[in-house]
């Protein structure tokens, strides 16, 4: 075995790959939800790593702002709000495994098979900053997507509140005092 | 032994076919609504991954980049209704279960 040709890159790459996998695995398998939400952690940091191995700084960076910083604080907030605290086991059960993971194993060989099997045409870049490119394809040949984006935007944040807000008074409202006491008791 | 250790876009590949077979695994098999929702965010990065690294190897422009910036903002956008009609689902029927949030009999 040729120990030079392990470089500072291989290792970087395997060390995030494997923190990657492991933590995708915590996430599909963990038997408790704040464990998988932990997980999540794990898997999105690594792969914002492996943005920054591919020269792609600024993905990588929007990618620990938006999701780690963002996404993932909003998916604890809901795993939080939406499970009894006082109550001992929260559940996070996995029904159907035994289909579901060779399933999962099948569909992971014949996606790397097809990987495998196909002729890339490799092109040999260097990995250099690209921020200032993204800038400027953003303003120019993806402006219009680029608009449609704001929008969507807008109407998304728009959308959560009102969604969240009319839940709150009929969720008060619309239920007979029976059947309140009969679920919360 | 030398295609293990030298890193190209097959590795890139692989991991992200893994990556993408975990989180169709989590989205089947878990009941709870956030965890499924946390399955959707493995398929997204794992699309995303596929992007930049096509990008990178195959291309060599900035392509791939742009569409992951576009994936990434639409997650968020994604995530926030979900987390909305988590929350509205578990006001009305004070659980996320996806099993027991079936009022539809069919």
């Amino acid at each position: 075995m040729d120990l030079s040709l392990i470089t500072p890159g291989t290792l970087f790459f395997y060390l995030l790959a494997t923190v990657i996998v492991i933590s995708a695995m915590g996430v599909a398998l963990a038997p408790n939800i704040l464990y998988s939400a932990f997980a999540l952690l794990g898997t999105l940091g690594g792969v914002a790593g492996l943005y920054l191995y591919l020269g792609a700084d600024f993905v990588g960076i929007a990618q620990l702002l938006i999701y780690v910083g963002g996404i993932l604080v909003l998916i604890l907030f809901a795993v939080l709000l939406t499970n009894k605290i006082g109550e001992v086991n929260i559940t996070n059960l996995s029904q159907g495994l035994m289909v579901g993971a060779p399933s999962a194993i099948a569909l992971i060989a014949i996606l790397v098979k097809m990987a495998l099997g196909t002729e890339w045409p490799t092109v040999e870049t260097a990995s250099a900053p690209t921020t200032a490119r993204l800038g400027d394809a953003f303003l120019k040949e993806y402006l219009l997507p680029f608009e449609f984006t704001s929008i969507v935007l807008l109407m998304a944040l728009v959308g959560a509140m009102v969604i969240a807000r009319r839940a709150a008074k009929e969720g008060t409202k619309e239920l007979p005092p029976e059947t309140h006491d009969r679920l919360l008791g | 032994m030398e295609a293990f250790f030298n890193i190209g876009l097959n590795h890139f590949l692989i991991l992200s076919a893994i990556l993408f077979g975990l989180g169709l695994l989590t989205v089947a098999t878990r009941r709870n609504a956030v965890a499924v929702l946390m399955g959707v965010e493995l398929i997204l990065n794992a699309a995303a991954l596929n992007f930049v690294a096509l990008s990178h190897y195959v291309e060599g422009g900035i392509g791939g980049q742009v569409v992951a910036v576009f994936i990434i903002v639409l997650a968020a956008a994604e995530a926030a209704i979900a987390l909305a009609i988590v929350l509205a689902i578990f006001r009305h029927f004070r659980t996320i279960d996806s099993a027991d949030t079936s009022t539809l009999q069919g």
